[in-house]
């Protein structure tokens, strides 16, 4: 385990080093300890490494996230593992607006709440909050799942395309062309896998599960062209 | 609404001299009042601004006779590089032609129309650039220095890509559509293109209008900061707005940390958004110069922070007037789609049975260009020699470069960086105004003393 105490070091060597390695040969396990809610701490890591962020973080902390395993001891700030690509990012405590947005792969795990936009644009990210979600979760999102296990804010799912949110709490209301949907035995089956990863204690029998509508896919334009 | 300069688009409205057309209820209004009333929806095209709005051709350069003293045309110096992003970057660009090539997707384009591109900049030692659907590995391979667009939809977007490439763009905005996202309709989602985009096959897609993960320039400031760590400070980053407005949009650019500003006027071009877009919303290109130049000079940051301009150039003589006026490099779209084909009037007859015709064809968005630039139909793309293509933007770029240095050497000038607005004159109170160039023939204009 190395430590790197970010009141003595440069966020930009540090990040520097984590870039340096795959994790495959060499240092593999990292503590980052005062942050004090620096911006980009472990950003664009490629590598099979651990990194405990002790304390909290500020934004895109893990953005565009490869293979490692991060996880923040305390709260983070906006756009927690943006573009995250594969690996698990995990906040211990709240997280910031834009959690996971555009992430492609990987998990993201909120144990508190995260705030608005929470997914957004999201291509292919799971998401799994213990707390709350603000509003417009998954806007525009694209591929992947969210799991909320507290409450959703306005506007759940709003334009979105093909992905799941499991919301066991009230949803405040849903954004355009976003629905209930049945909850099958497929649906149940990835969001009970999905808890189990995050770690996150609830009964998956308990959840709805929405989705899109399909009535934003087209134009109803078959004659716009000139 | 255009202006009626389109005929071949206007069918059964047959020109009448003996009789007088309303130049308020013109056949292309009545035209697009029942276009609108048959099909209840907005029209869509790619392309531009087709309204006449006050740009380069309004500027004449002065030249010289005795009071200046001018450069032989083809012997002496004219030098044109340009160095972009020595701002921040550890590795900043240097380029031979100030004229780059402008962002334009994998997806509106073909994967073809992309090579060419990419080999006549090669060849040009300058760079293009991806668009909005990501990069794809054609073009990385035949663009010797290739530039990333980080656009708010983040189609395809990884940190591996970021790594690849030798500058980062993000966008803010488009000239074409500022304030408005992509579109790219179900008719060019073919699966390569769904998979780049992570979107099911076939639908009509929006790209977001805003980005996913900053609202403002405070956050793009941390973004850009991101982007930064994530590739080591190796690479310029470029902040690109649509021209609206224009001084606030540089001054913020500027303080969130931009190596470069792309700004691009309202006859920038598009694949695809509402006409009424394209003719109703930005700023043309000829203030749009002038007003950038003039708020990195408020801030000191002027040739510190390159200015890119772009919309509406066409050739050298527009390439000096931006170069004059204080933009440290230009990019072209439109000018390189012609120069691969597109409009060609060898396809005049296929134009003709879409409703068009060549000099005419706009409609990008539907994916059945016949020179097979603007399509992702693998027959129609086949048709396309991406080799003759590339070669003919660089002989398009050769041309431009070497009416530029023509034009400078008239001024008596060894760089095309010391062009300056002292050596234009403006036809029109208009473009004076706008550019901040004396009117022809005066030593004033709009704005200048007590009128």
């Amino acid at each position: 385990m190395i430590e790197i105490d970010l009141d003595k070091s440069e966020l930009r060597a540090l990040n520097a080093k984590l870039h340096s390695l795959d994790g495959k040969t060499g240092e593999k396990s990292f503590k980052v300890v005062n942050p004090n809610g620096k911006h980009n701490i472990a950003v664009g890591v490629d590598g099979e490494l651990d990194i405990t962020i002790e304390g909290h973080a500020g934004h895109y902390v893990g953005g565009m996230n490869k293979h490692a395993n991060i996880t923040v001891t305390g709260n983070s700030g906006a756009g927690l593992a943006e573009n995250i690509m594969s690996g698990v990012v995990r906040v211990k405590g709240n997280a910031s607006q834009y959690t996971g947005a555009t992430g492609r792969g990987g998990l993201v795990v909120v144990e508190g709440d995260a705030a608005a936009r929470c997914g957004i644009s999201m291509k292919g990210v799971d998401i799994v909050v213990g707390g709350n979600v603000g509003h417009m979760c998954a806007f525009l999102g694209q591929s992947g799942n969210v799991v909320v296990c507290g409450d959703a804010g306005d506007a759940l799912g709003d334009s979105i395309f093909e992905l799941n949110l499991f919301v066991q709490g009230n949803v405040k209301s849903l954004g355009t062309d976003c629905e209930e949907k049945e909850m099958d035995a497929e649906k149940l089956a990835i969001l009970t896998q999905l808890l189990d990863q995050a770690k996150i204690k609830a009964d998956p029998k308990k959840f709805k599960v929405y989705g899109p509508g399909r009535n934003l896919y087209n134009f109803k334009v078959d004659n716009a062209v000139l | 609404m255009s202006e009626p300069t389109d005929k071949a688009q206007l069918g059964e409205y047959e020109e009448h001299p003996e009789l007088q057309e309303s130049a308020t209820w013109s056949r292309q209004t009545i035209k697009e009042i029942q276009r609108a009333a048959t099909e209840g929806i907005y029209s869509i095209r790619g392309g531009g601004a087709k309204r006449k709005v006050p740009h380069f051709d309004d500027l004449l350069f002065l030249g010289s006779s005795m009071s200046r003293y001018p450069l032989e045309g083809y012997r002496e110096t004219c030098d044109t590089d340009v160095k972009l992003g020595t701002r921040f970057a550890k590795k900043p660009l240097h380029l031979d032609i100030p004229i780059t090539i402008a962002g334009m997707s994998f997806g509106a384009l073909s994967a073809q129309a992309k090579d060419a591109l990419g080999q006549a900049a090669a060849a040009m030692n300058t760079t293009t650039t991806t668009g909005d659907g990501g990069m794809t590995q054609e073009e990385r391979a035949s663009s010797k220095t290739l530039v990333l667009q980080m656009l708010p939809s983040r189609y395809g977007m990884n940190p591996d890509d970021l790594r690849a490439a030798d500058a980062i763009e993000v966008v803010c905005g488009q000239g074409a559509k500022p304030g408005g996202g992509g579109m790219l309709l179900g008719q060019k989602i073919s699966d390569r293109v769904a998979q780049m985009r992570t979107l099911p096959k076939g639908i009509d897609q929006r790209s977001a209008c805003r980005h996913p993960d900053w609202t403002g320039p405070d956050d793009l400031e941390i973004k850009i900061a991101e982007i930064r760590e994530i590739t080591d400070w190796e690479k310029p980053i470029y902040v690109k707005v649509g021209a609206t407005r224009t001084k606030y949009d540089v001054q913020l650019a500027v303080k969130a940390g931009a190596d470069v500003i792309v700004v691009d006027g309202m006859q920038g071009g598009t694949a695809a958004t509402q006409d009424v877009f394209m003719e109703h919303v930005g700023l043309p290109t000829l203030p749009a110069v002038r007003i950038a130049v003039e708020a990195l000079q408020e801030m000191g940051m002027h040739r510190k922070v390159q200015l890119i301009v772009s919309g509406g150039i066409r050739n050298g003589a527009d390439v000096a007037k931006c170069m004059a006026l204080g933009a440290d490099a230009v990019s072209i779209g439109m000018a390189a789609l012609y120069a691969l084909g597109c409009n060609s009037p060898k396809y005049d007859a296929e134009y003709r049975k879409m409703g068009s015709a060549a000099g005419y064809y706009d409609a990008y968005h539907v994916g059945q260009c016949p020179a097979g630039i603007t399509t992702q139909d693998p027959e129609l793309a086949k048709r396309f020699d991406a080799k003759l293509g590339g070669r003919r933007v660089e002989n398009l770029l050769k041309t431009m470069i070497l009416e530029a240095q023509t034009l400078a050497r008239a001024c008596g000038k060894s760089h095309l960086h010391n062009l300056e607005p002292e050596d234009l004159v403006a036809l029109t109170m208009e473009a004076a105004a706008m550019a901040k160039v004396p009117l022809a023939g005066t030593d004033w204009y709009p704005g200048k003393g007590s009128f």
